[in-house]
C-alpha cells in the first residue's frame, strides 16, 4: 500500500502505476455526476455531442453535494460520495468516450467499469461515505455548474479541490477489483466458518 | 389574546422542532459516536483506521462548524408519540411540515424529494405524505415525543423483506439477515447499523424494522431471548469482516436491532433494514405548557433555557 498525491490533468501515466489499495490525495479539478447526470451524458455522447465540460484527464465524482448561493457565487457547504453501483451501466461508455482518468465514488463498481479502467487506463477509487463536513474543507472553490435543471443533487458541479481524500484505490487499471476480492474473502467466510457455527447450511 | 399567546407557542415550538432537525443533521448521537471510537481502537488494518479517523474527524468538525455530518441529509421522517391530553396535538402535523421546510433553508438540508411522476424536486423536502409522520398515540399522556430521522438513501437501497417458510424457523431469519448484509457489501456506508423486524407480514415487520433504528447503540431488546438473537446477530455479521466501507476489519455493524410481533400461521416475514454509520436522529419532549426538552442532545436545553 503507497500513498500519492496527484494533480490533474492526471496523465495515464499517473494512474496506470496506481495498485488495489493505495491512497491518493487527488488536487485540482473534480466534475460530479450522479445517475440522471450520467443518462444525460450518455445520450448526447451516443448522438456525438460534447459535454459542458471535457473530462478528459479530469476526475468524475459521483456527488451530490449541499450548495448554497452567496451573492453570485456558489459555496459548497458540505459533500461527499454516493453510492457508485447505480452508475455502473453508464461508466464504460463514459470512460471511453470522455478520457476521464479517475472516478471517485464509494460503494464500489461492477466488472464493465473493471474492463473500461484497464482498456483505457482509468481508476475507480473511495472516498470515505458520509464524512462529508471534513471534505467540505477540501473544496477549494465551485469553478461552474450546469444541468441546474436536474437539481442541486444531481447537477453537474466542477470542483477545485486541494489534496481531496483518502481516495483508496478500489479498481486499478491491471484488471484488480479489491471489493471483489474482499466479496469473495465474506463469501468463505460465512460458508466455511460462521454457518458452520450457528448449524445453518 | 388567548389567539396571540397560541401563535406565540407556534412560533417558539417551530424554532424548537428546527433546531431538532439541525442538532439530528449536525451532531451525531453519543451512543453512536462512541461505538465509532470503540471500532477505531479494535481495527488494526491502516486502510480501515485512515478510514474510520477520517469518520471520527467528520464528526467532530461537523459539530465545530455546525455542518451536516453527511451531504445526504436524507428523507426527513418524524416518529410522534403523543398522549391525548397533549394541548397541540391537532398543530403537530403542520408544525412538522413547516419545520421541515425551514429546516432545509436553513441549515440547509439537501432537497431530497423527487416527485416520483413528474421527476420534480420542489426544493423543499416536501411532497406528497412527505415529511413522512408515524404516528403513536398514548392514552393519558400530556405530552408529546418527537423524534426525527435523517434517513439517507445510500444504506436504503439495501432493505429487503421477504415472506420465509414457516419451517425456516429463527435460523431462516439469521440466514436472511447475513444474507442481506453480505450482498449490502460497502454500499450501506458500514460500520451499520442493522435492524429486523420479524411478524405476521411484510409491512408489519418492515415497520418493526424501521422503528428499530430508533434504539440507541448498546440497548438490547427487553426480551432475553430476543437480546440472545441480536448478539448471535451481531457476531454472525462482524464475522463477515467488511469493516468500515469495506476496507476489511472485525466492526461492520455497530449494532443490530431485534423486535418481533406475532406471525400468522402461514407466514413468517422478515425485514431487514440497515442505517449507515451516520445514524442521524433526535428526540425532543414537548410539555403541555410548552416547554421543550431535547432528550437526545441535553446541551441544547441550555441554549432554549
Amino acid at each position: 500500500m503507497a500513498e500519492y498525491k496527484l494533480v490533474t490533468p492526471l496523465s495515464e501515466g499517473d494512474v496506470r502505476g496506481l495498485n488495489v489499495g493505495d491512497i491518493v490525495y487527488l488536487s485540482g479539478v473534480v466534475v460530479t455526476m450522479r445517475d440522471t447526470g450520467h443518462r444525460r451524458a450518455v445520450e448526447l455522447l451516443s448522438r456525438g455531442e460534447k459535454l459542458p465540460v471535457d473530462l478528459k484527464d479530469l476526475a468524475l465524482y459521483h456527488a451530490g453535494p449541499v450548495v448554497r448561493k452567496v451573492g453570485d457565487r456558489w459555496e459548497v457547504v458540505v459533500i461527499g460520495p454516493t453510492t457508485s453501483t447505480r452508475m455502473e451501466v453508464y461508466e464504460y461508455d463514459i470512460i471511453e468516450k470522455t478520457g476521464v482518468r479517475m472516478v471517485i465514488g464509494k460503494g464500489g463498481m461492477g466488472p464493465r467499469t473493471a474492463e473500461a479502467c484497464r482498456r483505457f487506463g482509468a481508476v475507480y477509487t473511495v472516498y470515505p461515505g458520509g464524512a462529508a463536513a471534513l471534505q467540505a474543507g477540501q473544496v477549494k472553490r465551485v469553478v461552474d455548474v450546469h444541468w441546474l435543471d436536474l437539481g442541486m443533487p444531481d447537477a453537474m458541479w466542477v470542483l477545485e479541490v486541494e489534496n481531496l481524500g483518502p481516495l483508496t484505490v478500489v479498481i486499478d487499471s491491471k484488471g484488480r477489483n479489491l471489493y471483489e476480492e474482499v466479496y469473495r474473502e465474506a463469501r468463505r467466510r460465512i460458508d466455511e466458518e460462521i454457518y458452520p457455527r450457528l448449524g445453518i447450511r | 389574546m388567548v389567539c396571540s399567546l397560541s401563535s406565540n407557542i407556534e412560533d417558539k415550538l417551530l424554532e424548537s422542532t428546527v433546531k431538532l432537525i439541525e442538532a439530528a443533521a449536525i451532531w451525531l448521537p453519543r451512543d453512536v459516536e462512541e461505538a465509532l471510537r470503540r471500532a477505531y481502537e479494535i481495527e488494526d488494518n491502516p486502510a480501515t483506521r485512515s478510514f474510520l479517523k477520517a469518520m471520527i474527524d467528520n464528526v467532530e468538525i461537523a459539530r465545530s462548524k455546525k455542518l451536516p455530518i453527511c451531504q445526504d441529509t436524507g428523507i426527513v421522517m418524524f416518529y410522534v408519540r403523543v398522549g391525548d391530553k397533549f394541548p397541540y396535538i391537532g398543530f403537530l402535523p403542520s408544525l412538522l411540515k413547516r419545520a421541515t421546510v425551514e429546516a432545509t433553508r436553513r441549515i440547509p438540508l439537501r432537497p431530497n424529494t423527487i416527485d416520483v411522476i413528474t421527476g420534480k424536486n420542489p426544493g423543499d423536502n416536501t411532497g406528497r405524505y412527505m415529511p413522512w409522520v408515524e404516528w403513536e398515540f398514548v392514552e393519558g399522556l400530556d405530552h408529546a415525543e418527537v423524534t426525527v430521522l435523517l434517513k439517507g438513501g445510500g444504506s436504503e437501497v439495501v432493505a429487503r423483506a421477504r415472506n420465509l417458510i414457516p419451517a425456516e424457523g429463527i435460523k431462516g431469519v439469521i440466514k436472511y439477515v447475513v444474507e442481506a448484509v453480505y450482498e449490502a457489501g460497502p454500499q450501506p456506508c458500514p460500520p451499520v447499523i442493522v435492524s429486523v423486524g420479524i411478524g405476521a407480514n411484510v409491512a408489519i415487520a418492515m415497520k418493526l424494522a424501521a422503528k428499530g433504528l430508533l434504539r440507541p447503540v448498546g440497548v438490547r431488546h427487553e426480551d432475553p431471548e430476543v437480546a440472545k438473537l441480536e448478539e448471535m446477530l451481531l457476531e454472525a455479521i462482524n464475522g463477515i469482516g467488511y469493516g468500515a466501507h469495506g476496507m476489511g476489519g472485525k466492526v461492520t455493524a455497530l449494532d443490530v436491532h431485534v423486535d418481533y410481533a406475532p406471525r400468522h400461521p402461514a407466514t413468517l416475514s422478515v425485514a431487514v433494514v440497515m442505517n449507515c454509520w451516520a445514524a442521524r436522529k433526535a428526540t425532543m419532549r414537548i410539555y403541555s405548557d410548552g416547554r421543550v426538552e431535547y432528550v437526545t442532545h441535553p446541551h441544547l436545553n441550555m441554549e432554549v433555557a
